[in-house]
């Protein structure tokens, strides 16, 4: 019983009427249901598959899980809105986390975030790019605290990020 | 070992040994190196048995409390037929430790002999391995490991073929500090806001889906296995003096220092010997200034508290801190504290889930008090608000994380309030720009 949520970027959008759980994807939120005795219970795994789908979670998305799972819409919303790693808006094609808790702040976090600020054209944190390919944000411990500055490309872990790197990095992500 | 670093003489390798040697990390690899003998002792012996054995060892809880793990485990109920849970916990985001995610990348099949002989011994047939959502590669790497412990017959309906079922299912969280703390996991896995329940019912009498359950930390299960295989005297015996701390820790340790990164010591190890030997010291040309030993949710030791202390449970609350997590966060003479205390509460004001009054206002307040001393407007009166707001935060509240926000702010002007004050009569630079 492992799980089969997979990471990776945001794939092949499909046109917003589709639904997100047909086909494969409605076989895998069935495969869930056996793993949880309710079907709440299935609600965050749910929302990554969507978000996985979609790139992001949009109002017709959380009719949808609620419907899937037995939920009103409001509820799914609440959840939804607690978890700061679901977007509710639309992101660029890469989306950046970067740590600046203490522990990274003092070892030069804030530099590295005006680098990607400024390689990236992104005019402030959780803005998108102009040319649509980043978003850059700042986050709060990634568990990483050894090996500053860590920061997330999409579902990629890149530690030991300094200024000097950051061009070279976001070059591997188009 | 002091992982990326080679191991250091001073280190007790127990569960870091295999850190960085990718063999280990599959399921043969595992068996050669003695794996899933644990699990297959533990499955013959009785459920009793097990928490003896664990009891007797002294096994403290490393996820932050210390709780005796042993004890807890007794506490689930027996005779009930409803289900019973493990919940094991890797949501590893308290600032400054990172040591869980070290155990799940490289020794997987530890943590899940942790967690099968953990949920056997407690009753148990299923255990929700929640890992952090951002622990993208801990995940992949644990997935990989279950799959195979399943397809190898470890897992499910006849674990070794002992006849008894343990299942694990991993569950991603999404982004949440607060659903580290033990009630706001069981909720996030029912599919809820990660808020923390009310205890009592504590989780044994009532914990994930209304039913007993225990929950434990990643370093604590994967010590599990090492207690069964080598017994609850050579774990008790290691130890450096202090009965009540026995076992290795894993420590990580970050910030101003020569080799950041995870070292494996025997309780009561002194401090020092942790800094200056296996960290390496300071970088050239400065000097420590302060030391959080526990993660960011513990008081601020001074560098001479910190130097004196012995690294145990008992130790660090002697020199006026908490083991806590056991991340070492290190800050030189470089380090504008002011600063950096306001940075903390900044991430507690985020984290909080807001239920409570005291936490949501107060965390909040704090940043915006301490962001104005920071713009170089503060006041006098200004240390007494903090102080009582840190008051109010403390003890009071569904959860700690309340009293973890208050823990760095009081124990700062305490101990740094010279760097305050320097900013409030503007004899020093604003850090912020007044918005
Ligand atoms: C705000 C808060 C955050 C916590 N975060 C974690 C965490 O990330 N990992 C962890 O193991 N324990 C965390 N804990 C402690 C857990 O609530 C719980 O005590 C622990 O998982 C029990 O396991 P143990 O007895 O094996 O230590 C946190 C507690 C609080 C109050
Ligand atoms: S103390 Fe803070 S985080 Fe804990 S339950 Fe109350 S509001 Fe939530
Ligand atoms: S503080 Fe940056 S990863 Fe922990």
């Amino acid at each position: 019983m492992t799980s089969h949520q997979a990471h990776g970027s945001h794939g092949a959008t499909p046109a917003a009427q589709d639904p997100v759980f047909v086909g494969e994807t409605r076989t895998k939120l069935e495969e869930l249901f056996a793993r949880y005795p309710t079907k709440q219970a299935c609600l965050l795994p749910a929302l990554w598959m969507v978000q996985e789908v979609r790139g992001w979670i949009s109002e017709t998305d959380i009719g949808e899980v609620a419907e899937a799972l037995d939920l009103t819409p409001a509820y799914v919303k609440g959840v939804v809105t607690f978890y700061t790693m679901y977007h509710t808006h639309p992101v660029g094609r890469h989306f950046i986390q970067v740590c600046t808790t203490s522990p990274c702040n003092i070892c030069g976090a804030e530099d590295v975030v005006k680098a990607l600020l400024a390689a990236t054209g992104c005019v402030e944190l959780g803005a998108t790019s102009p040319d649509d390919r980043f978003t850059v944000i700042e986050v709060e411990c990634l568990g990483a605290c050894g090996f500053p500055t860590p920061i997330m490309v999409d579902d990629d872990f890149i530690e030991d990020v300094t200024p000097d790197k950051v061009a070279g990095i976001l070059q591997r992500f188009p | 070992m002091g992982f990326p670093h080679p191991s250091h003489s001073k280190e007790t390798v127990v569960l870091s040994r295999y850190f960085g040697d990718a063999g280990a990390r599959t399921y043969d690899g595992w068996v050669e190196r003695g794996g899933y003998e644990a699990l297959k002792r533990a499955l013959a012996m009785t459920r009793d048995a097990i928490v003896e054995e664990v009891k007797a060892s002294g096994l403290r809880g490393r996820g932050g409390a210390g709780f005796p793990t042993g004890l807890k485990w007794s506490f689930m109920p027996k005779d009930v037929v409803k289900p019973h849970y493990l919940v094991c916990n890797a949501d590893e985001s308290e600032p400054g430790t990172f040591k869980d995610r070290e155990i799940m990348r490289w020794t997987p099949h530890a943590l899940i002999e942790g967690c099968a002989i953990a949920a056997y011994a407690i009753g148990a047939e299923r255990c929700y391995l929640y890992i952090r959502g951002e622990f993208t590669e801990p995940w992949k790497v644990m997935s990989a490991a279950v799959e195979q412990a399943y397809a190898m017959g470890a897992l499910g309906a006849d674990a070794l073929g002992s006849g008894k079922r343990v299942d694990i299912v991993l569950h991603r969280g999404a982004g949440a500090y607060i659903c580290g703390e033990e009630t706001a996991m069981m909720n996030s896995i029912e599919g809820k806001r990660g808020n923390p329940r009310i205890k009592p019912p504590f989780p044994a009498v009532a914990g994930l889906f209304g039913m007993p359950t225990t929950i434990n930390n990643v370093e604590t299960l994967s010590a599990v296995p090492h207690i069964l295989n080598r017994g609850a005297a050579w774990y008790k015996a290691l130890c450096l003096g202090n009965p009540k701390s026995t076992g290795t820790k894993l420590i990580s340790i970050c910030g101003h220092i020569q080799r950041p990164g995870n070292y494996e010591v025997t309780m009561g190890t002194p401090v020092k010997e942790i800094l200056y030997d296996m960290a390496g010291g300071p970088k050239p040309g400065r000097t420590f200034k302060a030391i959080i030993p526990g993660g960011s949710s513990v008081p601020i030791m001074t560098r001479e508290e910190a130097e004196a202390a012995l690294f145990d449970y008992e130790g660090i609350v002697e020199q006026g801190s908490m083991l806590g997590s056991a991340g070492m966060i290190v800050m030189d003479d470089t380090t504008d504290m002011v600063y950096q205390i306001w940075r903390l509460a900044r991430f507690y004001a985020h984290e909080s889930c807001a239920q409570c009054t005291q936490c949501r206002e107060g965390t909040a307040w704090t940043t915006r008090i301490l962001e104005r001393i920071l713009t170089g407007r503060g006041k006098q009166d200004d240390f007494q608000l903090l102080l009582d707001l840190c008051d109010n935060m403390t003890g009071k509240t569904i959860c700690v994380l309340s009293d973890s926000c208050a823990a760095p702010v009081v124990s700062g002007i305490q101990k740094f309030r010279s760097e305050f004050e320097a900013y409030i009569a503007g004899a020093r630079e604003p850090a912020m720009a007044v918005v």
